[in-house]
């Protein structure tokens, strides 16, 4: 590809929840802001900016991202998810977001959308993950509302659900 | 806080990549995972005019064994060589290490070289580098060279790195049969910036201590074997020998205590496991 100039827009191809975008994009537009203000999915929020508070927590090729440190041109022909997609109907929540409710694992949520996105990740590729394990994916979250003991409980939840659901007969 | 606006590239070939970065001179940098160059970007500590995408280049993507090295190339993400399935016979230092590197959703993005790149004097990957004693490939549109590692890093997120080079390759020397790797960390919270990192080798040619987070880029120390009181005075002088100094996070003496206690434990931690 040809170097891109600072000054102007640029297209974006990728895929995000599931279905093929083109977003315009300038150069130094980052992830976050390309969802929220030029695509307008507002559910994944920004916090920090600089990679720490993991509220813009995404999923990118699948597995767990920092919207704000990425730029939009470095998802170019990736698959990109967001909290939005995380319920197949708008109108349920999925069964990791009911684990939340019922557990009180969130006040203000703010930092739930980056929290979901990483814990759907762990509970997809380790659906037997203990306590220790989600903490440690926990580590690169803030939350300042729950202490975090409710969001613990309510992945161990959702995780236990998960693995009844896979075998039913257990 | 966002970033200045800069050109981009995504070159096909690391030849266009490189020539990009010979033209832009100082105002060329190249991107890869962006976890540490992104943050510098939106804070506007780094305003390069052009960045250089180098994460389509195949070449570079690579982690190979080469004699009695692992060579990881510039593409490589630090979660890819996390759960490279060979880490643990070959890189038993670097498996010791990376829970305590960022957190799992940066090091899904972040690559190896990158984090050596930024040179940050209390990230572990440094750290292991040095403590290896290993090395790192540079290439310009001109030239090819191989930097020691303790050479490389010249100081505060400084490094021998010259204008329209970029880093190709590392490589860590790959684990002795019979010799003994640990690495212990003092951070405020999990995944946080370490106040002070330990890295230490056992084997055959005597005890190496490595120690991030208090000088101003990673430091390694040969240890000759000594017995318990010998030892003291030897990790009491390397403490007193790093310039410490006071910051938010903590005092020069805490570190200077860390390095006693933390070195020490991480000292025999690989000593037991070359046992």
């Amino acid at each position: 590809m040809p170097r891109m100039n600072a000054a102007r827009k640029h297209p974006v191809d990728f895929t995000l929840n599931g279905r093929t975008v083109r977003a315009e994009a300038e150069n130094r537009m980052l992830l976050s802001d390309l969802l929220r203000h030029e695509i307008g999915l507002t559910g994944t929020h920004v916090g920090c900016e600089h990679g720490v508070c993991g509220a813009c927590t995404v999923q990118i090729d699948g597995k767990p991202a920092r919207a704000c440190l990425t730029l939009a041109q470095q998802v170019r022909g990736s698959d990109v998810r967001t909290v939005e997609a995380l319920s197949p109907d708008p109108a349920e929540l999925s069964p990791l977001q009911a684990a939340f409710r019922r557990h009180h694992g969130l006040q203000c949520g703010f930092c739930t959308p980056g929290i979901l996105m990483s814990l759907d990740v762990l509970l997809r590729e380790r659906p037997d993950a203990g306590r220790e394990e989600i903490r440690e994916h926990l580590s690169g979250h803030l939350c300042r509302c729950t202490g975090y003991a409710t969001i613990v409980e309510a992945a161990l939840a959702a995780a236990e659900e998960q693995r009844k659901e896979e075998k039913p007969n257990v | 806080m966002k970033p200045a606006s800069f050109d981009f590239l995504c070159p096909e070939t690391i030849e266009e990549a490189l020539a990009a970065l010979a033209e832009g001179g100082g105002e060329a940098r190249v991107i890869a995972g962006g976890q540490s160059l992104v943050p510098m970007l939106n804070m506007r500590l780094a305003r390069p005019a052009l960045l250089v995408d180098i994460m389509r280049l195949e070449a570079l993507r690579r982690i190979e064994t080469s004699g009695d090295e692992i060579v990881v190339g510039a593409g490589v993400r630090q979660a890819e060589l996390e759960a490279w399935p060979s880490l643990l016979r070959d890189l038993p230092l670097l498996a010791a290490a990376f829970p305590w590197l960022g957190h799992v959703q940066t090091r899904a993005r972040g690559t190896v070289c990158g984090s050596i790149a930024h040179a940050d004097p209390s990230a572990e990957l440094p750290l292991s580098l040095v403590t290896l004693g290993g090395a790192v490939s540079l290439r310009s549109r001109k030239q090819k060279r191989v930097v020691k590692a303790d050479d490389f890093f010249i100081g505060m997120m400084a490094t021998d790195l010259a204008e329209g080079e970029m880093i190709e390759a590392v490589h860590f020397p790959k684990a002795r049969h019979g010799s003994g790797y640990a690495f212990r960390e003092v951070g405020r919270r999990h995944g946080d910036f370490a106040i002070v990192a330990c890295a230490a080798v056992a084997d055959d040619r005597g005890l190496r201590l490595g120690i991030a987070g208090v000088d101003d880029r990673p430091r390694v120390f040969p240890l000759p074997a000594l017995d318990d009181d010998q030892f003291d005075d030897a990790i009491n002088d390397i403490a007193w020998s790093l310039n410490a100094r006071d910051d938010i996070h903590a005092s020069a003496r805490y570190r200077r205590e860390l390095v006693r206690s933390l070195g020490r434990e991480t000292l025999k931690e690989a000593s037991r496991c070359r046992a």
